[in-house]
């Protein structure tokens, strides 16, 4: 078996520009695959000595069709494949998905089940940032600080999957409510788990946040303003970094958001080191609103009592004929939805996370399509690269959070 | 203070009229609109009324219908903290719309992801590129028309040796 040479292998891309326009700077291609870029993303860059040029920014290697694929599957069996858009924050992308199919079919979600998914939208939220951070700092050398926070996120996958029986891909959104309820002691070690994240997350910012080398990286570096940042389309900790304080979770409440008590932190001028500072502080915030949720929750069903959605009990499924058909109907007829649009957002980890579906009536959705902030950030990522240092690439990457799942669907 | 209800009453009272159909659907403005009004239209939808965060273009494919796609966009002012969907139909034989690049730099990429996934043509978006595919792909995949299993691979598949 003999490989055909490489030179006869056609490029995958197109570069914007293959000559510089100053004389003596040169063309680098950074990625797809590189062990600093956070991802896999493939960036073309005019390099002058050490400063980066103008870039030509590339993504698409994850792409799998997942909205193609959508179109040949259920409205219930398509929810594993919501789990891998942003797989750092997978239950956000499960909730906001459910949240615009129950738009469609007009369905009220019980209190319980609206505070738990707001409760595990804020713990994956937490999971997400950590990730982002710790594999920021440790892109910048920092592995004690990486260590650290990538310790806590175990604990919150190990945790997590105690409820949902998966660590990262949890598929555990149902249309109109959850897969299950919570299991015993389950909110025992929520608060010993958030004890600990305050150990160690202060522990991370005794180690960077003053630190001379961390600082001269991250500070004036990636630097991007407000209407900037509004008009290539950022949103989430980015568009705060700069400032301004949007955030879907005040400005347009959803879920339990309105009746919780929080704070939307901000940076001062959106360079590297106010990202960093603006997730560190989301993990507070999501703490307290945890906490403030375990004093909200109350007995009661998870799920909506809709025979349109709901799977019956399974022992109604062994012992009732009417029962055995329903979840017949519902596995292989899927839910019902009726025909119309809905366009549902929620504050993912990154930004706005929104679900665009188009129903014609019954099982398989028309369309489905997911407005995916990394994809919407890597637009306008340039921005934030050119005129830097070849080496601020890698914090600045790192700052953005670019998942590829969800960049790339 | 939400005055994102007003404001959508004000943008359906003012533009209401350019507009081929008008309507809220869960709380979204919905504007149906012919393809040569989109430009002016968002323009003023940026300027007069504040809708400056250009979130998603997308189309959906109607393959019995015509004129066949509906090219969607949304929008969402950080002010009022209220959306809008525009809508307008193209024909499959000519399938163009003006692009929203002056106005927004985040149509930019998205433009060209909607371009390759649909083949909808964006007038004055001279970077239409392959996106999330590769260079040389043929057709458009999220066409209805475009089998699932349809395989174009980059690099010739290998015999497997016994």
């Amino acid at each position: 078996m003999s490989l055909p040479p490489l030179t006869t292998l056609p490029n995958p891309i197109r570069p914007a520009f293959t000559k510089g326009l100053t004389p003596g700077s040169v063309i680098v291609n950074i990625g797809p695959s590189h062990p600093a870029t956070h991802g896999t993303i493939q960036i073309v860059a005019e390099i002058s000595g050490e400063r980066v040029v103008r870039t030509d920014v590339h993504c698409g290697y994850l792409h799998r069709g997942f909205e193609k694929e959508c179109e040949s599957h259920t409205w219930h069996t398509l929810i594993p494949y919501v789990d891998r858009l942003n797989y750092c924050s997978a239950l956000i992308n499960d909730f906001a998905y459910c949240e615009a199919v129950e738009k469609l079919m007009g369905i009220e979600l019980t209190p319980r089940c609206r505070h738990l998914r707001t409760l595990l939208a804020e713990y994956s939220r937490i999971a997400d940032h950590l990730t982002c951070v710790a594999a920021a700092l440790m892109e910048m050398g920092a592995m004690t600080a990486f260590l650290y926070l990538v310790t806590i996120r175990d604990y919150v996958y190990e945790h997590i999957a105690d409820l949902t029986g998966a660590r990262v891909t949890h598929s555990y959104g149902r249309i109109g409510g959850l897969a299950r309820d919570l299991p015993d002691g389950w909110l025992k070690r929520l608060e010993e788990i958030l004890d600990q994240m305050d150990t160690f997350v202060d522990r991370v910012h005794g180690l960077v946040d003053r630190n001379r080398i961390f600082i001269d990286r991250m500070r004036d570096v990636g630097v991007i303003a407000t209407a900037e940042a509004i008009n290539w389309g950022f949103t989430g900790p980015i568009l705060r970094s700069t400032g301004a304080p949007r955030d879907l979770r005040k400005d347009t409440p959803y879920l339990s958001y309105g009746e919780l008590e929080f704070e939307i932190p901000v940076g001062i001028k959106g360079d590297n080191y106010d990202r960093y500072y603006v997730r560190m502080r989301e993990i507070d915030e999501s703490k307290h609103m945890i906490r403030q949720l375990i004093d909200l929750l109350q007995p009661g069903p998870v799920s909506v009592d809709d025979r349109r959605c709901t799977l019956p009990d399974k022992e109604a499924v062994y012992t009732e004929i009417e029962a055995l058909i329903n979840h017949f109907k519902l596995i292989m007829d899927g839910p019902q939805v009726p025909a119309g649009e809905a366009y549902s957002a929620h504050e993912g980890a990154n930004g706005e996370l929104g679900f665009y579906l188009v129903s014609v009536g019954g099982g398989v959705p028309w369309k489905v399509h997911c407005r995916s902030p990394s994809f919407v950030h890597m637009g306008g990522v340039h921005k934030m690269l050119d005129g830097y240092q070849l080496a601020d690439l890698v914090p600045t990457f790192g700052s953005i959070n670019m998942i590829g799942g969800e960049c790339d669907r | 203070m939400n005055t994102g209800g007003n404001l959508l009453d004000r943008v359906q009272a003012s533009l209401g009229a350019q507009a081929l159909e008008t309507g809220m659907a869960h709380g979204i403005l919905v504007l149906q609109i012919a393809p040569e009004s989109l430009a002016p239209m968002v323009d003023r939808l940026k300027r007069e009324f504040g809708f400056d965060l250009f979130l998603d273009v997308t189309a959906t494919d109607w393959p019995q219908r015509r004129p066949r796609f509906d090219v969607v966009y949304h929008f969402y002012s950080t002010r009022d903290f209220v959306r809008v969907r525009l809508k307008t139909r193209v024909e499959e034989a000519d399938p163009t719309v003006d692009t929203l690049v002056p106005l927004y730099g985040s149509a930019r990429y998205m433009e060209r992801e909607c371009h390759e996934m649909y083949g909808i043509r964006f007038r004055g978006n001279d970077d239409l590129r392959p996106l999330l595919l590769y260079e040389g792909f043929v057709g458009h995949p999220l066409r209805k028309d475009y089998p699932k299993q349809k395989e174009q691979p980059l690099v010739p598949y290998r015999d497997v040796q016994p």
